[in-house]
């Protein structure tokens, strides 16, 4: 990474409790993200690192705290959150394809509808996208036809399909079959080496330290460590990362 | 034993004798094609109130159990709104559900439009809004058993609540609730029988009235209850081709 970082997502002492605070699931985060970052959230479940992810575009609303996407808080009373979740691609556990419309159409809609794109433009740049992930042939089925492999892979593409300025990924590969692990990965990998900013959440911890520029470890809420994954795996300072790592490595 | 053989030998020896006296003679068929018409329109503008009704019953109750907690976290004018208007919803779902639709055609007749005499357009509104408290369920049932997921994906791609629900979750829920749609239409179609209560000359009435005249209740009544048997029959099949259609799209 270059030293002239900017910031595209900066969230202030963010916290999300429910049952009136009975339940802490952030309590405190602060973190920022910078251009072209691929940063990748670790941590047991329960530990928070969903609901941050989650946070971030409001699928989560938070108790309180602030979230900035260029420079803008997301979470004022006033912002056109659907304008903001724009720049910001999800793609989720369960892939959340649209069952009843073709690939095509699921990578198309929200192109044609939100940024008024042309029919003719949108399946262009969409069957674009569908041979660079190596599934041009599949634009008109459906996605009960596919395996999830494939599911996942369309819908990293249908996400991009928005140009968005960061993509959130929320355990993209733990409903996946082993042995299409790999082909999701790669889109990813791929895709980090554009350049594009991510944030994953992932049990993964071996496209973690391949492919993270900074690894942060989360539980009970709140951040324990953040580093590059060198230090966070190689050299573990808290007691709880040592813990963890030594129960998934 | 004898007397029975007897009349069940009469009876078909008179069949057409039945015929002409029930249908023929002093053009009662055209009771008969009037209760019809009405029994058709009815049913058919029942259908139509009460699918208008549903979707709107149905996008109020599910727009505040699913934006509850936004809109109760910002407190404004649309919070108050959707309260005030899911309220509403909910009293009407209850009364209509929670009463027999005879009597609130009887109420609607004799006490809420007690002016009025035009007893067909009174039925059609009745049974339309009985109708529209079940399609309102069937709807809002097929909206809340669509996976969040789907929800969360439009609103992941910058989809606010109302276009996720047009373009994502409405094209879902009609797929699912078409055929518990065409069986409420069913069920409307056989309850219009009861629109005779407030001197609607429905098919029911039509034969009703016929028997009274000629003391003869076989031929009427059945043909009444072949009547209802045909339109169900029809319907039924469409239900079927309609399943198994959007069975196949699914594959």
């Amino acid at each position: 990474m270059n030293d002239n970082k900017e910031v595209l997502i900066k969230v202030t002492n963010l916290k999300k409790h429910y049952n009136n605070g009975a339940v802490k699931a952030l309590d405190g985060v602060t973190a920022e993200i910078y251009k072209g970052e691929v940063v990748v959230i670790i941590g047991p479940s329960g530990s928070g690192k969903s609901t941050f992810l989650r946070s971030l575009n409001l699928l989560e609303l938070p108790t309180s705290g602030t979230i900035e996407l260029d420079g803008i808080d997301i979470t004022g009373k006033h912002v056109n959150i659907n304008k903001h979740r724009q720049k910001m691609g999800m793609v989720f556990q369960h892939f959340n394809l649209f069952p009843n419309m073709t690939i095509l159409r699921n990578m198309t809609l929200a192109p044609t509808k939100l940024l008024k794109k042309k029919p003719a433009e949108a399946e262009k740049h969409a069957r674009e996208l569908l041979s660079r992930v190596g599934l041009a042939d599949r634009a008109d089925a459906y996605p009960s036809q596919l395996s999830g492999g494939q599911k996942q892979r369309i819908a990293i593409v249908r996400a991009l399909c928005m140009e968005p300025e960061v993509m959130l990924f929320d355990e993209p590969t733990s409903a996946l079959d082993p042995e299409m692990v790999g082909e999701v990965l790669d889109v990813m990998k791929e895709l980090a080496a554009e350049g594009m900013t991510m944030i994953v959440v992932t049990h993964e911890m071996g496209f973690a330290r391949e492919v993270a520029d900074r690894v942060i470890f989360m539980d009970g809420g709140v951040i324990i460590e953040q580093g590059i994954p060198e230090e966070i795996f190689n050299h573990p300072k808290s007691e709880r990362l040592q813990n963890f790592l030594a129960k998934v490595l | 034993m004898e007397q029975l053989l007897y009349n069940i030998e009469l009876f078909f020896y008179d069949l057409k004798g039945q015929f002409i006296l029930n249908f023929i003679e002093k053009d009662r068929y055209k009771t008969m094609l009037t209760g019809l018409e009405n029994t058709l329109k009815i049913t058919i503008a029942a259908a139509i109130i009460g699918i208008l009704i549903g979707i709107l019953l149905a996008t109020i109750r599910s727009t505040y159990d699913k934006n509850y907690e936004t809109l109760k976290r910002h407190k404004g004018l649309k919070y108050y709104l959707m309260s005030i208007l899911n309220f509403v919803a909910q009293t009407y779902l209850t009364i209509i559900r929670g009463t027999p639709v005879v009597v609130q055609l009887l109420i609607f007749f004799f006490i809420i439009f007690a002016s009025s005499k035009n007893g067909v357009a009174i039925a059609m509104l009745t049974f339309g809004v009985n109708s529209g408290a079940y399609v309102a369920e069937i709807f809002r049932g097929g909206i809340m058993s669509i996976d969040n997921g789907q929800f969360e994906a439009g609103y992941s791609l910058g989809f606010n609540y109302f276009q996720t629900m047009l373009y994502i979750i409405i094209p879902q829920v009609l797929k699912n609730v078409l055929p518990m749609l065409l069986n409420e239409f069913i069920a409307l179609l056989k309850e219009t029988s009861v629109a005779g209560y407030v001197a609607v000359t429905d098919i029911t009435r039509a034969g009703n009235v016929i028997r009274g005249t000629t003391f003869s209740p076989f031929m009427p009544l059945i043909a009444v209850a072949l009547f209802y048997l045909v339109m169900v029959l029809i319907l039924t099949r469409v239900v079927r081709k309609v399943e198994r259609r959007l069975r196949k799209s699914e594959r």
